[in-house]
C-alpha cells in the first residue's frame, strides 16, 4: 500500500505540522477527559461532567471555547512582552516533543538519529517558558512557583536521561524508531514471536522513568509549582483566556507525549506481535494510542493517590534515591551488554 | 547552497542583534532571555553544518541548563520587573580591548586550522554512534582527563558550599 500522491518537501512540511497543531489539542482533551475528569471522580465516588455531550466527553471542548473567548488581561506591573511569550514558549516545548514520536513504521514527523536525547532536550525548554512567566507577571506566588519549578525540573532532568540511558544501551541506538526495532526484533531466551519490550530487562529503568516523568510533568506528588493550597495556581496565577488554555494544553500534551516516550521506549511503542510492513501503518497509531494510555493512568492513578511532598522530600527523592538507583542500572546494563 | 547562505545570513543577523543586546539592555532577566537567542542561534548552526548531536547537546547544556540556573540565580536574589540603572561599569574599553582579542584570536586560530577546506556538497548528518566511538576510541584521554576536572570541580562546590 502507497500513497498515490507524491509531495514536496514543503508540502510534506507543512502537512506534518498540521497533523501536530491537532494532535496536541486532540490528546490534551483525551487525558483531560478522560483522567482528570472521568477517571478522578469515578476513584472519589461521583459522576464528574455530565451535561455537555454525552457522558460530559465535550466538557473540555466547551472549556476550550470558554477560555478563547475571555478577555486577555495583563498585571498592571507585569513585563508585557515577556509575560505575553511565555504560554508559548511552553506550548512550542510540547510541539517539539512530538517531532521524534514513532506511530508506525512511516508514521514520525522525523525519525531523528539522536531521537530521545533531541525529545529530553526539547522538554527541558518548557522550564525557561515557566521562569519567564512566573517572573514576569510581577506576583510573589507566580515568582516563588517559577522557582520550585526550576529546581524540580532541574532535579529530575537528571534520573529521566539516566533512566532512558539503560534502554539507549541496550538497544544500540537513539533513534525511537531503532528502539522500537530493537524491541520488535528482540527475543526472550530465543522465543521471538512476543520480541522483547524493554520493560522485561529494564524494569528499574522503566520505575526511575515514571516517577521522574511524573515530576517533570509537576503531577501530584510532586505538584509544588503550582501548589493551590500555598501558591493559589504557581506561575500561572495571573494568566487569563487563551494563554492559561496554552499552559494547560501544554501540561497534558507533555502528559501525552511523556507517556508516548515512555510507552516507546519500555513496552515497544507502536509494535503489535505479528503485525508488519504497511498493515503496521495503520495499527501503529492505535497501537500506540493504547499504550500510552496505560503509562498515563500509571501517571494519574499516582496523581490522584498521594498527598503533595516537601520540597526538602522532593529533593532527597531525585538526589538521593532515583540517580544513584538508575547509575547502579546502567552500570548493570553495561555488564549484561559485554556479557551476553 | 544558496538556502544555506540565506539560512546562515538571518541566523547571524538574528544572533548579532541579539548579542548586542544582551549587553545593551537596562534588564538583567532580559539580557538572560537574548542569552538564549545567541545560543538557540549557535544550535541551528550546528544543524547547518549537519551536525545533529552536537545541536542538541547545544541546547540541553546551554538554554536547558545553563541560562536556566543563571536565570534561576538572579531570580533567587533580586532581578526587578523594568529598567535598572546599575547594571553599567566603567570597564567598557576594556571590555572591548578583550572583546576584539579574542575574535582575533579565535578567527586567526580557525583560519589557520581551517582556511580555505569547505564542507563536501551533500554532507552526511554525522552519525552520533560515530561521534561516541571517536570520543571513546580516539579521544579517550582527553575525555577522561575533563571528567577528572569536572570531579574535581564538583567536589569543590560541595567543600565551599558545606560548612560543617
Amino acid at each position: 500500500m502507497t500513497l498515490a500522491v507524491d509531495l514536496a518537501y514543503w508540502q510534506t512540511t507543512t502537512l506534518k505540522v498540521l497533523v501536530v497543531l491537532g494532535v496536541i489539542p486532540a490528546a490534551a482533551i483525551v487525558l483531560g477527559y478522560v483522567f482528570l475528569l472521568k477517571m478522578m471522580s469515578h476513584m472519589q465516588s461521583r459522576l464528574g461532567p455530565m451535561e455537555a455531550g454525552p457522558h460530559g466527553t465535550l466538557q473540555l471542548v466547551a472549556d476550550g471555547l470558554k477560555f478563547i473567548q475571555k478577555e486577555d488581561i495583563f498585571p498592571d506591573r507585569s513585563d508585557r512582552f515577556v509575560f505575553g511569550i511565555a504560554p508559548i514558549v511552553v506550548l512550542m516545548s510540547t510541539f517539539l516533543l512530538y517531532i521524534v514520536i514513532p506511530a508506525g513504521p512511516r508514521l514520525v514527523v522525523e525519525d531523528l538519529d539522536t531521537g530521545v536525547f533531541f525529545a529530553l532536550a526539547v522538554s527541558s525548554l518548557s522550564v525557561l517558558g515557566v521562569l519567564m512567566a512566573g517572573w514576569a507577571s510581577a506576583n510573589k506566588y507566580s515568582l516563588i512557583g517559577a522557582l520550585r519549578a526550576a529546581g524540580q525540573l532541574i532535579a529530575y532532568e537528571l534520573p529521566l536521561v539516566l533512566a532512558v540511558v539503560g534502554v539507549v544501551m541496550q538497544a544500540g541506538t537513539m533513534s525511537l524508531q531503532g528502539i522500537v526495532r530493537a524491541q520488535s526484533e528482540g527475543e526472550i531466551f530465543g522465543v521471538g514471536f512476543l520480541g522483547n519490550p524493554f520493560i522485561l530487562t529494564q524494569f528499574v529503568g522503566f520505575a526511575v522513568f515514571l516517577l521522574a516523568a511524573q515530576a517533570e510533568l509537576s503531577q501530584t506528588p510532586f505538584d509544588m509549582p503550582v501548589a493551590e493550597s500555598e501558591l493559589v495556581a504557581g506561575f500561572m496565577t495571573e494568566y487569563t483566556g487563551f494563554r492559561f488554555l496554552f499552559f494547560f494544553m501544554a501540561e497534558f500534551g507533555s502528559a501525552f507525549a511523556l507517556s508516548a516516550i515512555g510507552a516507546t521506549l519500555f513496552l515497544g511503542g507502536w509494535h503489535l506481535p505479528g503485525v508488519e510492513g504497511s498493515l503496521a501503518d495503520l495499527t501503529g497509531p492505535l497501537v500506540l494510542g493504547a499504550k500510552v494510555m496505560v503509562v498515563a493512568f500509571f501517571i494519574f492513578w499516582f496523581r490522584f493517590t498521594y498527598p503533595r511532598l516537601r520540597e526538602d522530600q522532593l529533593q532527597a527523592v531525585a538526589w538521593k534515591y532515583l540517580i544513584p538507583v538508575s547509575l547502579v542500572n546502567i552500570l548493570a546494563t553495561g555488564v549484561l551488554k559485554v556479557l551476553f | 547552497m544558496v538556502a544555506q547562505n540565506v539560512v546562515f545570513g538571518v541566523l547571524a543577523a538574528a544572533m548579532g542583534l541579539a548579542a548586542i543586546r544582551v549587553v545593551t539592555t537596562k534588564n538583567v532577566v532580559h539580557a538572560a532571555l537574548y542569552l538564549v537567542v545567541v545560543l538557540a542561534g549557535v544550535a541551528a548552526l550546528y544543524i547547518l553544518l549537519a551536525a545533529e548531536f552536537i545541536a542538541v547537546v547545544q541546547v540541553i547544556i546551554y538554554i536547558g541548563a545553563i541560562v536556566l540556573l543563571i536565570l534561576f540565580g538572579t531570580m533567587l536574589t533580586r532581578a526587578p520587573i523594568g529598567r535598572a540603572s546599575d547594571l553599567d561599569n566603567d570597564q567598557r574599553w576594556l571590555a572591548v580591548v578583550v572583546s576584539l582579542l579574542l575574535l582575533g584570536v579565535l578567527g586567526a586560530v580557525l583560519a589557520d586550522a581551517y582556511g580555505s577546506t569547505k564542507l563536501p556538497k551533500g554532507a552526511q548528518v554525522q552519525r552520533t554512534g560515530d561521534v561516541g566511538l571517536s570520543i571513546f576510541q580516539t579521544y579517550v584521554i582527553p575525555f577522561e582527563v575533563v571528567s577528572v576536572l569536572l570531579l574535581a570541580a564538583l567536589v569543590g562546590a560541595v567543600v565551599i558550599a558545606r560548612r560543617d
